[in-house]
């Protein structure tokens, strides 16, 4: 392939998109598979990944269960429980990229003529796999104990967690980005972000008894709303709180890719 | 369009510290044509790894042009990508990744077909002499292995043009020289340019056609290894002698065997002669012959060829030891700030 460059010279970047060798879905197609594989070679490490979930469900549950009086049984809990596994499988998965910026793996994608969209898409991509599988035994671990969701309802609360992680995953690797080497920094940023979140959008614990201002913040949560919409959804119940959890997933979606292509291509 | 491979016109990258700047580079130029080797070599910190990342569309140059493979770093920075093949100084493959999957991938990512590129992949653990491992896992791997990998993923689409960063840091003398015979076949059979920083002196003198020597984000030099002993320090003879007084009467027929201008050179320490000369151990005989008619016995006799850290001395006043490179090619774990 000998093209001239004289005329290329003056084109700003964005125009030499002719040059890349693969399409732009190839790009993400590939950059998918390839983080994928380490995950389907090795799939006992998802299962591994929801002891932490399964710990609330065997020790959290029944305590708020005996404080509610019963009321807050395992249709309450477990799909906040759901939300809760797609927040910390997609939270810390930064830490993936940064480990590869240590070991020089990144710097080699950095190298390669793929676009730099797709290197971030294609690994926020891979998100929603390990986290609709855990989401996916997590609820057949708890249906011998009572738990039965919704079949169809189930099916779309799944879409929207897996979109929500998508989102979320590609913020995370936007945060590892941003921090470059200093891991610390990763960590300290990810726990005082994280636990704010998941307190405030009454994941755990209802947030009506608490104190006013608590329903306040929450009410700027995004993932508030995607609480409500996987109870709802969950017990069957296609209505408001259903289309505002999917749209405050389709909202971190956007965001997070956006966020994490412009710190892509920085890099 | 020149047929420069790469063309370097003052190069520059200036790096925010803290409130102070840092010029890692300070005006690169350079001009190289295709199937040339170029070894980079200078101490740590002298900017040999910013300048071949410059060059590699890693960084964005603060200044300067440069024209890579035939594209311009700045405004086509893919197309370039898509030319050169580049090997870090640190590993490249995703450690839990397989051997053969991560080299087919690469060649995927350049735009190979999977078929094409699972050929490509097996042909290039034959020849890295990665059969062996190619279902391990990176992980698994050896740091030699890891860096036949490493060098793998940087040849899968056969480029025209790669830049390696110190490819043989860490290995042992075995990998070291096995590395050397693969660039030199790469050389051989597709006429690969091959552009290369190297921490070792000897590697530098023993492999490189041309050695580029920089020093403080500039290149002091530029020539062939022994273009550069030649220019800068040229082979000496040395002569002993029984005595003092007898050195010193050796000197007066000594002059005419200088190269002219290098009368300075010429010096007698204690009973020691040493002078700059022309093919010296050609040359010896007949000073020898010289001396004794003229009734001065030289009793021990010996020629000194420069190496590269006498050129480095000739041309900073430090050693290269003192700077912090490695004279020989033993491992010595240090790595260069980017």
């Amino acid at each position: 392939m000998t093209m001239s460059t004289d005329h290329r010279s003056t084109v700003s970047r964005q125009q030499s998109e002719v040059l890349y060798p693969n399409s732009f879905p190839v790009d993400v197609w590939l950059v998918f598979l390839r983080e994928l594989r380490p995950v389907l070679r090795d799939p006992m490490s998802v299962v591994f990944g929801l002891l932490q979930p399964l710990i609330f469900v065997g020790l959290f549950m029944p305590l708020l269960s005996s404080f509610s009086g019963g009321e807050l049984d395992l249709h309450w809990f477990v799909p906040g429980v759901l939300v809760m596994v797609s927040l910390f499988a997609t939270a810390s998965t930064g830490s993936n990229l940064q480990f590869d910026m240590h070991t020089g793996a990144h710097e080699r994608t950095l190298v390669l003529p793929l676009r730099r969209g797709p290197l971030l898409i294609g690994r926020a991509l891979k998100e929603m796999v390990p986290l609709t599988v855990q989401a996916c035994v997590l609820v057949a671990i708890t249906m011998p104990f009572g738990f039965l969701p919704h079949p169809v309802g189930a099916l779309v609360g799944l879409v929207i967690l897996a979109v929500f992680g998508v989102g979320f995953g590609a913020l995370s690797y936007a945060l590892a980005l941003a921090v470059k080497n200093q891991d610390w920094m990763f960590w300290t940023i990810q726990q005082a972000v994280l636990f704010p979140l998941m307190i405030l959008s009454g994941m755990l614990l209802p947030l009506e008894q608490g104190p006013g201002w608590m329903s306040v913040v929450a009410g700027f949560n995004p993932l508030s709303y995607i609480v409500d919409a996987e109870r709802a959804l969950f017990a069957g119940q296609f209505g408001p709180e259903a289309l505002r959890g999917a749209a405050a997933a389709v909202v971190v979606v956007l965001i997070g890719l956006f966020v994490g292509t412009r710190t892509m291509r920085k890099a | 369009m020149s047929m420069k491979v790469i063309e370097a016109e003052r190069l520059t990258k200036t790096f925010a510290s803290g409130s102070k700047e840092v010029q890692a580079v300070r005006g690169l130029d350079v001009r190289v044509d295709p199937g040339e080797l170029v070894a980079f070599l200078g101490p740590n910190g002298a900017g040999k790894s910013t300048s071949l990342r410059l060059l590699a569309t890693l960084l964005e140059p603060s200044g300067g042009a440069a024209h890579v493979a035939g594209h311009d770093i700045r405004t086509d920075p893919a197309a370039v990508r898509g030319r050169i093949g580049y090997v870090g100084q640190l590993n490249s493959a995703g450690h839990n990744q397989r051997v053969r999957d991560e080299i087919i991938m690469q060649g995927r990512f350049y735009g190979l077909a999977k078929d094409a590129a699972g050929r490509r992949a097996d042909s290039l653990l034959e020849s890295l002499e990665l059969g062996g491992v190619a279902t391990q896992v990176v992980s698994s791997l050896s740091g030699g292995q890891r860096r036949r990998l490493d060098i793998a993923m940087g040849l899968v689409h056969a480029p025209s043009l790669l830049f390696l960063d110190e490819p043989s840091t860490g290995l042992d003398p075995q990998s070291r020289a096995n590395l050397w015979r693969h660039i030199h076949r790469l050389r051989d059979e597709y006429d690969t340019t091959v552009f290369m920083t190297t921490h070792y002196l000897d590697e530098a003198d023993a492999f490189a056609e041309r050695v580029m020597v920089m020093d403080h984000g500039r290149v002091i030099a530029d020539d062939t290894p022994s273009g550069l002993k030649a220019d800068l320090i040229g082979e000496r003879v040395v002569l002993e002698f029984d005595s003092h007084a007898e050195a010193e009467l050796a000197l007066p027929h000594l002059r005419d065997h200088v190269p002219a201008g290098a009368l300075q050179d010429l010096d007698r320490r204690g009973n020691t002669v040493e002078l700059p000369v022309h093919s010296a151990s050609r040359r010896l005989p007949e000073i020898v012959l010289v001396l004794a008619q003229a009734g001065v016995t030289a009793h021990s006799t010996e020629t000194k060829r420069p190496t590269l850290d006498d050129v480095f001395f000739a041309l900073t006043g430090r050693t290269l030891r003192e700077a912090g490179v490695a004279t020989t090619t033993e491992p010595s774990g240090e790595e260069e700030a980017a």
